[in-house]
């Protein structure tokens, strides 16, 4: 398969919020078909990312394209069409079951009856979500079972670029180790562009491709998991990953 | 009701000219709140009718203010009035009190209306001035029968009004007048001072001169024999314009009533606890004739009550909403909304009928009250909209924006469902303080539940204020009710189970 071009690119892009620098001078540029986990600490810009990518946040400076376009408050509307976009917890509707969360777009946009119900039941299955939740509203679904409809909502219209913002972090250990398993298969499945966010370098290591390590709004080191063990670019990173894997040891 | 509703709209486009209709419009018989003027416009209303056009009865509008101020803008056909209070009040010319009786000065007042549109008729016959009673028995033993005959009786103990003991044609010019020296004087609230009267604490009181209590309580009004109290004459003021039937009615009437007529269907009125029944007194009918049923006067002030409420409701939220929608969103324009519609909350309702009365193309009448009630249910909608819309948590908020959804979109499939049981616990808070609101209707002519309770106000009729009152206190729990089932309909299910 010839590889796409990246579909995603961050150039020089600065994110303040008043006086606070979330994000300073970043370029960036995801892999087509490949997982980027965005990591760091917290306040390190990587949640900013996301956000600007998907236009809920605009640039201070610089600009985000996606393929040949740069998002703007005239193409955001088209592109954020071709993305999907999960987040911790409470994305859903709590007014609407899971089928109508799942469906909202699509029925709003027209799509065939017929097509939508084969790509849900397809969703369902790649998610492993029973299809008995789907006419539950979200107070009624498991932690889990609500990361999946967010899932499955996001993946409906065939996204070209998934964007998962710590979609585990609210998940009891049990139910959360199960989702890195099937994510992983999924992401392998759907052959799409991913970027995650976690904090969890465990997380990080298990579903990224490339690693990318952000501090206080700057791209430290990005690479593939090995890389950052074996070549660190600063102290920093070698800190971060000893301190994370002293913890996974207990 | 379709003028009404045609009206309504008309307002609402803001235009001033209202509706016409063209069916026949009946005349419409303003009173003021105060039993004699009950008892004449009923009068009228049946000689009307009984000329063979259509008329209503707006009872007890409020005082002459308000009545002259819809007659001048045509709110109302005719009212009942006297010629002291044209000339103090209406009319504001000054000279001495005994004048605006005579055919010259009659002719001038004519003139003077003419300007406006309005007419007036002939005296009805009766003057309803200031006097001084006595009892019947006690003035013929004293052989008193003229206010100068008091002067040979100073000791004789006087009760007197506190608004008469102040009025420039009261009690201090009448003693110079006259050169009496009474030497026991009190003020006293008018309604005891007939007791007093009748206990014999008291021999001497100021009244009108038809108060219905003269003849109850056997009681005898002292002739004016300097001609000190002012005339008060009694007419009617009508529309120049209105149906030649309707003038002709309005003459029929002149120089029909002597005082002691008007003093015997007074007392009717206030016995019977029935206008109609006093009116019906003066034709020489059958006295059930006139009167409706109680079940048909509570359908039908039932059923203006609920017009009113409904208009007023509707448009409440027609504007409501968006303006709260407008009022959620971060920025100047939420607090000029919150901060306009709050005050227009914070003025005292009657102080909102009076000022909105006072606006020229609205005046006196259901649309005013339709209005202010209007006005009244912004704010629970307004605010309840904004909040509801404000409280939605930020990663639902974002997530509807994220998905793709263009911002109409947004707001209508995601935004407003949301929000809506906030929404809807504003517009149930709207619509029963526009239950309760609205009974104050009644003081501008508008009808409604309110209608009773002022009649039953002014003629101390606890019977008759309960029969607008409790209706109304039911209308209120049954709107908050029927606002109980609508929630399980209007409210999306999956709010309903999150907040269990």
């Amino acid at each position: 398969m010839i590889p796409k071009p990246s579909p995603i690119e961050l150039v020089g892009v600065t994110k303040c919020f008043g006086s606070l620098v979330a994000l300073e001078q970043t370029d960036l540029v995801f892999e087509a078909g490949k997982t980027t986990v965005l990591i760091g600490p917290s306040g390190c810009g990587k949640s900013t990312i996301l956000r600007l990518i998907v236009g809920l946040l605009q640039p201070t400076a610089g600009l985000v394209r996606f393929e040949d376009r740069v998002l703007s408050s005239e193409t955001i509307l088209g592109l954020r069409r071709r993305m999907g976009y999960v987040i911790q917890e409470g994305g859903l509707f709590p007014h609407l079951t899971a089928r109508q969360n799942i469906l909202l777009l699509a029925t709003h946009l027209r799509q065939p009856q017929a097509e939508m119900r084969a790509r849900l039941a397809e969703l369902c299955e790649l998610t492993r979500l029973a299809s008995v939740a789907l006419s539950r509203y979200p107070v009624e679904l498991s932690g889990g079972q609500r990361q999946r409809v967010c899932l499955i909502r996001a993946l409906m219209l065939r996204p070209d670029v998934l964007l998962l913002d710590e979609p585990l972090a609210a998940l009891d250990p049990m139910v959360r180790a199960n989702l890195q398993m099937e994510l992983k298969t999924i992401f392998r499945q759907i052959c799409q562009t991913v970027i995650f966010v976690t904090h969890d370098l465990a997380e990080a290591a298990w579903l990224g491709d490339r690693i990318v390590l952000l501090r206080q709004g700057r791209v430290v080191q990005s690479g593939s998991f090995a890389t950052l063990v074996e070549q660190p670019a600063t102290s920093f990173v070698s800190e971060f990953i000893n301190a994370q894997r002293k913890l996974a040891l207990v | 009701m379709k003028a009404l509703f045609a009206f309504f709209t008309g307002v609402l486009l803001a235009s001033a000219a209202p509706a016409s209709s063209t069916s026949i419009q009946p005349a419409l018989v303003g009173s003021k709140k105060f039993t004699e003027s009950y008892v004449l416009a009923d009068i009228a209303q049946l000689a009307i009718e009984r000329a063979g056009y259509p008329a209503e009865h707006r009872q007890g509008m409020g005082g002459t203010i308000i009545l002259w101020e819809a007659l001048k803008e045509g709110a109302i056909t005719c009212y009942p009035e006297y010629t002291g209070t044209i000339r103090e009040v209406i009319l504001k010319t000054r000279g001495p009190t005994t004048e605006g009786t005579g055919e010259a000065d009659v002719e001038r007042m004519r003139q003077r209306f003419a300007q406006f549109g309005v007419g007036m008729t002939g005296k009805l016959g009766f003057n309803n001035t200031y006097a001084l009673v006595m009892r019947r028995e006690q003035a013929r033993q004293l052989g008193i029968h003229q206010i100068s005959d008091l002067n040979r009786y100073p000791q004789l103990p006087v009760g007197l009004s506190h608004e008469f003991l102040g009025r420039e044609d009261g009690w201090t010019p009448l003693c110079a007048r006259y050169g009496l020296h009474m030497r026991n004087v009190r003020g006293m609230d008018h309604t005891l001072a007939y007791e007093a009267l009748a206990k014999g604490e008291i021999d001497v009181m100021d009244a009108y001169s038809t108060d219905a209590r003269i003849a109850e309580e056997n009681l005898v009004a002292l002739r004016d024999d300097q001609g000190f109290f002012p005339q008060y004459q009694a007419v009617f003021l009508y529309r120049l314009e209105a149906d030649p039937r309707v003038l002709q009615a309005l003459r029929s009437l002149e120089g029909t009533l002597t005082e002691q007529r008007m003093i015997q269907l007074n007392a009717a009125a206030e016995r019977a606890r029935d206008y109609s029944r006093a009116a019906a007194l003066y034709f020489h009918e059958r006295v059930q004739s006139h009167a409706d049923s109680l079940a048909s006067k509570l359908a039908r002030w039932t059923a203006r009550h609920l017009l009113l409420v409904g208009l007023s409701l509707s448009g409440s939220i027609v504007l409501g909403v968006p303006l709260g929608i407008w009022a959620g969103r971060p920025g100047w324009g939420s607090e000029i909304i919150l901060g306009v519609t709050g005050v227009v909350q914070t003025v005292p309702s009657l102080a909102l009928l009076a000022l909105l009365v006072s606006i020229p193309f609205l005046g006196i009448g259901p649309q005013t009250a339709i209005i202010a009630l209007f006005l009244y249910g912004l704010l629970p909608i307004v605010r309840n909209t904004a909040s509801g819309l404000q409280d939605i948590p930020r990663p639902v908020r974002e997530s509807a924006q994220a998905l793709g959804l263009e911002p109409r979109a947004q707001l209508t499939q995601v935004f407003l469902p949301l929000a809506s049981r906030s929404i809807f616990a504003g517009i149930k808070t709207s619509a029963v303080i526009n239950v309760g609101t609205a009974t104050l209707a009644a003081l501008i002519g508008a009808g409604g539940l309110g209608e009773p309770i002022i009649s039953g106000l002014n003629l101390n009729d606890s019977a008759l204020i309960l029969e607008g009152a409790l209706p109304a206190a039911f209308l209120a729990l049954l709107v908050q009710t029927a606002f109980g089932f609508l929630d399980r309909l209007l409210i999306p299910k999956g709010l309903r189970l999150a907040s269990v």
